[in-house]
């Protein structure tokens, strides 16, 4: 059932207790996102340091569950990669959710993997698919910002 | 035709959603159309579609008789003393954009005050910030109630010398709380102050009459009362149509075009530049056959005992918290669930057949009041039944059961 797949037990949880909630301590990148359709808003704060490592990684936000939990399993599965890995690992969470294929993602543990996969469900529901994207997007361009 | 089977008269109502009844409960968003509706576009087309007002050709002269004989019906539908008080516009946002920009090039200046509510839809705040950045007008907002009303003394509060015009919704998009706009009109009667009213929710669901009621403007939406899309009404009062500039330049609405010199034609043409929605026109004047068939009274207490119904028994469930309590209240239920997002009600309700509306319903200024970024909209049509609001009690409960709370 269609609706079962969206609404995964992995993103009921991440929903309801969203990780990493709240800007981390000494962040030196961030940015943010809206959706003016539906209200959402995330706001993604990264710890970067001159190694292009990401050491801490944190979002504040509200919306609904998929929102929530995308950005929550965004920064469980990010914190502690480096830039060019979380860029790759972005890119293909976005082609995954917008082109429907299959993606590889070596880099990331089973569980990771599991996680990460959950949110394809939204393939099957077009209205929701940038609430599961918002998040991977304001990454994106908080990697960009400037350096705090 | 019987109120009670009137889904009948839906063509859209024979298919199913997932598998079940579509229960659309997204009037206030849109309205589903009826048959007669539908029938008219395609015979308009079909048998006497031509540009209206500018050719002599026979077709020319069916289209144009059939589309001005709908501003008639509008006319007497809405009790308009005059037929060039009634403007077809591309839908209720750019009738209020209309009188913004033309009222507000006339007579709104620096410093001057337009009242708003905080109940608006943003169609009747963001036309009149534009005048405020342009011309350095004031915005003051009469505020809503802990029922989700605007009482009369908060407007009257408002109200300074330098009030040029007051623009407020009939019935509110989101707490469905009806405004008393009688009593707004005859609050400024001997000021020279103007009430533009933003019939969108009004229209579908209230008796108008626009001698009785008095207001200065009056904005309609016809896609919401059952009509064709793209399509709006601006009731403007004689005395404004005739001295107010108009809105947008183009064909049809001029008089004389010399190189250095233009004058204008008439309302309602004045306002009415470049080729209209013809089809749209024509198929409304089936909308009101349609309305006034049942009678809008009917259609007003056939809506009164769903939403009352629904009320009642969305009231009974423990999680659901009902947005407003107004006196008087029309077609609308705004709700939400403790801990679901109203965008996960909608996906979940959607798997029922549920058709509803999450967000801020563009009136980002009451939930920002209320503090809720964002609410589940159920709205009544008059197709709606009990059975409906059964189904979207059950769908209700079933977004507990999938988000296992």
């Amino acid at each position: 059932m269609e609706l079962k797949e969206l609404y995964q037990e992995i993103i009921l949880d991440h929903g309801k207790n969203p990780r990493n909630k709240g800007a981390c301590k000494n962040y030196s990148h961030d940015a943010q996102g809206h959706n003016p359709l539906c209200g959402d808003k995330v706001h993604i704060f990264a710890k970067i340091d001159n190694d292009k490592n990401i050491l801490d990684l944190s979002f504040e936000g509200e919306g609904c569950a998929i929102s929530l939990a995308s950005a929550s399993i965004l920064t469980d599965t990010l914190k502690g990669k480096d830039l060019t890995l979380t860029k790759s690992i972005t890119k293909s969470f976005l082609d995954m959710i917008k082109s429907k294929t299959k993606i590889s993602l070596n880099s990331l543990t089973e569980d990771q993997k599991t996680t990460i996969k959950s949110l394809s469900g939204v393939q099957e529901f077009p209205m929701r698919v940038k609430c599961a994207t918002m998040a991977w997007h304001t990454l994106l361009s908080a990697i960009e910002s400037k350096d705090k | 035709m019987d109120i009670k089977n009137i889904k009948t008269e839906f063509p859209i109502f024979q298919q199913k959603i997932k598998d079940k009844p579509l229960v659309y409960l997204d009037s206030a968003n849109s309205s589903q159309k009826p048959k007669q509706v539908i029938d008219r576009l395609s015979s308009f087309y079909q048998t006497e579609y031509s540009n209206i007002g500018r050719s002599v050709h026979s077709l020319a002269v069916k289209a144009t008789n059939r589309f001005e004989e709908t501003r008639d019906i509008v006319k007497n539908y809405i009790n308009a003393k005059h037929r060039e008080e009634i403007i077809f516009t591309k839908g209720a946002t750019e009738s209020i954009n209309l009188v913004a920009s033309s009222f507000g090039e006339s007579f709104i200046n620096k410093d001057d005050e337009i009242i708003v509510s905080e109940l608006e839809h943003h169609s009747n705040y963001v036309p009149w910030h534009f005048l405020r950045k342009k011309k350095g007008a004031i915005i003051k907002f009469a505020q809503v109630n802990i029922n989700g009303e605007i009482e009369i003394d908060e407007i009257k509060k408002l109200i300074t010398n330098k009030t040029k015009i007051i623009a407020i919704t009939h019935l509110s998009n989101v707490t469905g709380a009806i405004v008393p706009i009688k009593k707004i009109v005859d609050l400024v009667k001997s000021k020279n102050i103007a009430v533009l009213v933003d019939g969108t929710q009004g229209a579908p669901h209230l008796q108008i009459d626009m001698q009785e009621l008095g207001c200065d403007f009056y904005a309609i939406s016809c896609h919401k009362m059952y009509g064709p899309n793209g399509l709006g009404i601006l009731y403007a009062k004689k005395k404004w149509v005739d001295i107010l500039p108009p809105y947008q330049g183009g064909g049809g609405m001029i008089n004389e075009v010399k190189k250095d010199e233009i004058t204008f034609a008439d309302s309602p043409t004045k306002f009415e530049a470049g080729t209209l929605q013809t089809a749209e026109v024509v198929a409304f004047s089936e909308s009101i056959n349609f309305i006034k068939k049942l009678g809008i009274k009917n259609i007003l207490n056939h809506e009164s005992e769903i939403l009352e119904y629904g009320l009642e028994k969305l009231k009974k469930n423990n999680s659901v918290n009902i947005i407003g309590d107004p006196k008087e209240r029309g077609s609308i239920i705004c709700f939400t669930i403790k801990g679901i997002h109203p965008h996960d009600i909608a996906t979940i309700l959607d798997d029922d057949g549920v058709a509803i509306r999450a967000g801020h319903h563009c009136c980002q200024i009451f939930h920002d009041k209320i503090g809720v970024a964002a609410t589940a909209r159920a709205s009544i049509g008059v197709y709606n039944t009990k059975e409906d609001m059964d189904i979207l009690c059950k769908a209700v409960e079933n977004c507990k059961k999938v988000f296992q709370i």
